[in-house]
């Protein structure tokens, strides 16, 4: 929080030397506007940029180093001063000794030969008591590291302030002085925007990338517990087991085919639905609906794809599912109060708007001259239709269906709330199925270990859905791009 | 048509005499009006499409105001509270800290007694405070905060009834049992559920009755919904404090996205040489489009917060995973809005001296700018309605404050959403649903922002 309190602190600097850097460049032009090469504005906007620019740098740096840097500071002062027998006794008598399994007769405590996860118990219990949130029963030592830590904090955010404001006035007096009526300050500006340009358009490059790598980085860690082999191929997922430590990469746990077979098992439901109903209404909609009516209804299937996913699921849960078991009981059938009927229905419903304007976009992008060919040799409208419009259009369609396609396969909230959680190898719709996504929101949703192989099962999953919708895409994009270069 | 065609070509093998053409002629009419069947029968299928899913959407928003509307009302009951000074306030300094952590239940509790002279014993005591909602304590904590003079007073104060009883009133537990039905009752609550599915003991109805028929009991808008956090009771919970956190998130993503994904759109569409690289970015964005959100989550969970260590459930977390979803939609209606501005208009910049960045932003920007801004509403409105994210980043927690800056925890509404549809309380479906009209409320709201942005400022050139 006190980190806004120097932004806006350093953005104040920057305003002043702003208006400073401007009266500079009219002061030195002597009254004579034409002799500067850039308007005084420019002049403002180049010594703000310096101003501005090196104290933010140095702040983004700070703030995430500063508690990396205090942290591994209050460790060293546990670890010199730990071996004091009384500061020993304080950790042996608190819950401490229980998280790190202390020896009851050892009289120091060795950081380096800690576990991962007893190292992170001691930085949390060292941030929480820093921050007054610890729960209680702690050692008094413990509260001495805290307290050194939160003085490191508290120097270095002094520090930070001072080398902040002193970085900006820097940057702004040394700008300052540069102001010259020939200084092209213009296009140094110019160049600072459009470098700013340049890295804002990176961006999209860099989440693909922190996608990639954050899933792969994990997934791999996944992979060198559980054979690659036994979870794209294994039949039995029950990653739940694997907490206890002996059961941990026993057969089968991490088998994810049932979950492969469920997901495309909903959205084969949810496929069935969507397409043929829009489809329809996207071919009544180009082809024979008023524009009266058309102004009406188009926007109104579009609400559809506005509506948030989890009103959807809700839906689900709350009418369809329900609504498929009653009918399910009066003609004797079993259908699960889960069944993936219910999840596909509604993700179906939520497709449609998805293939309708896709299609429709493709179908009005057909040449008005085959439609008038069609028409000439004595079609009905429909023949023209069902045997020039939707060949024509096919290609563009089959890309739209592949889009919703990897639409439905990334779905998460609908079948969060209304599929099931148990992995079920069936193709029965009636019965209860689970599919990626719910999965990896069970495996990170609440207390998670950050090295189980649970814990890292849902970032394989991550990955293979990834792969799978990007695969998707990149064959939906490719097919609507040729489509399109045929008839523009 | 071939097969309808064929038989009348005056070239075909069949001959030209007058008894097959006139079998001919009727081929073709039956074949026409085969034809025409088929035609209609096809509209048939077009109409019914439409008219099935807008039915589908229909039958959703029936469902959900239906079973939401009845959040809105809160049934209360009115007590004559008396707040002896010695039970609340004993050293007489009118603290609002000594206020705030009085204890007001036992005032209540007497209030509530004296309602019912006849109720002695602990368990008919028992079922008579059970009627009172433990949020009554608080209404009345800040009604006493607001003006402490009423200490040692005699006050008159609806408070809410419990969620069980509220539901009974609303008709939700027994289609048969409403506020009405139970005044107009002679003996007894009119049930037509079987004992063990009624929610409340034979007592508690009889003490209900009672209250009812003597006027106590009435139903009010239910402000409460409006103005709490979350809450395990249902007659307390509210949505303010996760519109609270959606506004957060969405403040951090619109102040992230829209500059970002602007100047991402005017470099690559005004300056970006057509390379192999500006390709790469352009195949990149349009593939991050259509990345599936929870991906985006996972994001979040494995850079924000386990590898730059960030809070979890802090909108300022969501927001940044909510600018990395939302920046594609941005750019690519940004790129689409710069398109629609004719080359003219550079041109004539150009050609009276501006610089290209001059060129940009003092012409061509202007004239962008509703496009750019509809494109952005549109993508707000997603991420004000995303949930899978937010998930992972442990935006899931149950928060009872309201947030006061983006880093404290918090929850957004769809999240809320989420949480409450999991609770078996009927009074939480009835929630439940009135956030998704709220939600829809906004989402409605952005949209319709959208269109007339849209409308108002389109340029035809």
């Amino acid at each position: 929080m006190e980190t806004l309190y120097v932004i806006a602190a350093i953005l104040g600097l920057t305003l002043i030397s702003f208006a400073m850097g401007r009266q500079r460049a009219v002061a030195r032009s002597e009254g004579q506007p034409r002799a500067l090469h850039s308007l005084p504005n420019y002049h403002g906007h180049f010594v703000a940029l310096w101003c501005a620019v090196p104290a933010l740098i140095l702040l983004v740096i700070w703030v995430p180093l500063e508690p990396m840097l205090a942290m591994s500071a209050a460790l060293d002062y546990f670890q010199a001063h730990i071996a004091d027998p009384a500061h020993m006794e304080s950790v042996r008598q608190s819950k401490l000794a229980l998280l790190l399994s202390l020896e009851p007769n050892a009289t120091t405590i060795d950081l380096s030969a800690l576990r991962a996860d007893q190292y992170n118990l001691l930085q949390t219990e060292i941030r929480n008591m820093a921050a007054g949130t610890a729960s209680t029963g702690h050692a008094a030592f413990m509260q001495e590291v805290a307290d050194y830590y939160q003085g490191y904090r508290d120097t270095s955010f002094l520090l930070m302030v001072a080398a902040c404001v002193a970085v900006a006035g820097a940057g702004a007096g040394v700008a300052w002085r540069w102001i010259a009526p020939e200084m092209r300050a213009r296009n140094r500006v110019e160049q600072a925007v459009t470098a700013f340009m340049i890295l804002c358009s990176t961006v999209a490059i860099l989440t693909t990338l922190g996608i990639v790598l954050s899933l792969l980085f994990e997934a791999i860690r996944f992979f060198a517990q559980i054979p690659l082999t036994e979870f794209l191929f294994g039949l039995h997922w029950s990653p739940q087991t694997a907490i206890r430590a002996d059961q941990v990469g026993s057969t089968g746990s991490f088998g994810a085919v049932p979950l492969f077979a469920g997901t495309l098992l909903i959205s084969f439901i949810a496929m069935c639905v969507a397409v043929p109903i829009g489809l329809l209404s996207a071919i009544y909609m180009a082809e024979y609906a008023h524009s009266k009516v058309r102004a009406v209804v188009k926007p109104l299937l579009e609400i559809l794809a506005g509506i948030p996913t989890v009103v959807y699921g809700f839906f689900a849960a709350l009418t369809v599912a329900p609504f498929f078991r009653d009918v399910g009981e009066s003609i004797g059938l079993d259908v699960s109060s889960e069944s993936a009927l219910a999840a596909g229905m509604v993700m179906g419903i939520m497709i449609i708007p998805f293939v309708s304007s896709l299609s429709d976009d493709v179908i009005t992008a057909v040449p008005q001259s085959m439609r008038e060919g069609s028409y000439g040799l004595g079609a009905t409208k429909s023949e023209t239709v069902r045997r020039v419009i939707l060949p024509a259009a096919l290609p563009g369609i089959v890309g739209g269906i592949l889009l919703a396609v990897s639409r439905a396969i990334g779905e998460t909230m609908i079948v969060v709330m209304a599929a099931g959680l148990g992995s079920n190898l069936t193709a029965n719709p009636l019965e209860a199925v689970t599919t990626v996504t719910v999965q990896i929101v069970t495996l990170l949703v609440g207390d998670q270990e950050f090295d189980s192989p649970k814990t890292l099962a849902a970032f394989a999953l991550g990955l293979v859905l990834f792969i799978m919708t990007l695969c998707l895409n990149i064959i939906a994009l490719h097919v609507v791009r040729k489509y399109r270069e045929q008839y523009d | 048509m071939t097969e309808s065609t064929a038989p009348t070509d005056p070239r075909s093998p069949s001959g030209p005499s007058s008894g097959s053409t006139a079998s001919a002629k009727e081929k073709m009419q039956a074949s026409l009006a085969r034809r025409y069947a088929a035609e209609k029968r096809f509209q048939a299928y077009g109409i019914g499409a439409i008219i099935l899913a807008l039915a589908m959407l229909v039958t959703l928003f029936v469902t959900i105001i239906g079973s939401g509307y009845t959040a809105f009302v809160q049934y209360t009951v009115r007590l004559d509270v008396t707040l002896y000074p010695q039970d609340i306030d004993p050293q007489g300094t009118r603290d609002p800290e000594v206020l705030a952590r009085a204890d007001y239940q036992g005032a209540i509790n007497d209030a509530m007694y004296s309602l019912f002279p006849d109720a002695s014993g602990r368990s008919a005591r028992r079922d008579v405070r059970a009627l009172v909602s433990p949020g009554a304590n608080f209404v009345i904590r800040d009604m006493v905060l607001d003006d402490p003079t009423l200490v040692g007073q005699r006050i008159s104060v609806y408070v809410p009834l419990a969620t069980e009883f509220d539901q009974i009133l609303k008709g939700n537990i027994d289609p048969a049992v409403t506020m009405r039905t139970i005044r107009e009752a002679s003996t007894g609550i009119p049930w037509s559920l079987p004992p063990g599915e009624r929610l409340i003991s034979e007592n508690q109805g009889r003490y209900l009755q009672q209250l009812v028929r003597q006027g106590e009991v009435e139903g009010s808008f239910n402000r409460w919904f409006f103005t709490n956090g979350d809450s395990r009771q249902p007659e307390l919970a509210g949505i303010w404090g996760a519109a609270v956190g959606s506004f957060f998130t969405l403040l951090v993503t619109l102040a992230l996205s829209f500059p970002i994904g602007v100047a991402a759109a005017v470099y690559l569409e005004e300056f970006a040489p057509k390379n192999r690289w500006t390709d790469v970015i352009e195949v990149n964005i349009n593939n991050l489009a259509a990345v599936p959100s929870i991906v985006f989550g996972l994001l979040g969970l494995a850079v924000f917060l386990q590898f730059f260590g960030m809070p979890r459930s802090a909108p300022v977390v969501g927001g940044l995973v909510l600018t990395l979803m939302t920046l594609p939609t941005i750019i690519i209606a940004s790129r689409a809005a710069l398109k629609s501005v004719p080359p003219s208009i550079r041109e004539a910049a150009l050609g009276v001296g501006a610089s290209k960045l001059q060129t940009i932003f003092h012409h061509v920007l202007p004239l962008a700018m509703p496009g750019m801004l509809t494109g952005t509403i549109i993508g707000m409105a997603q991420a004000l309605g995303e949930t899978a994210p937010l998930l992972m980043i442990g935006m899931v927690a149950f928060v009872v404050d309201i947030p006061a800056t983006p880093m404290d925890p918090s929850t957004v509404l769809p999240v809320q959403i989420f949480l409450w549809s999991d609770s078996p309380e009927r009074g939480f479906t009835e929630r439940t649903s009135a956030a998704i009209m709220c939600l829809l409320g906004f989402l409605i709201l952005m949209n319709a922002a959208a269109v007339l942005l849209r409308k108002r400022f389109e340029r035809k050139w």
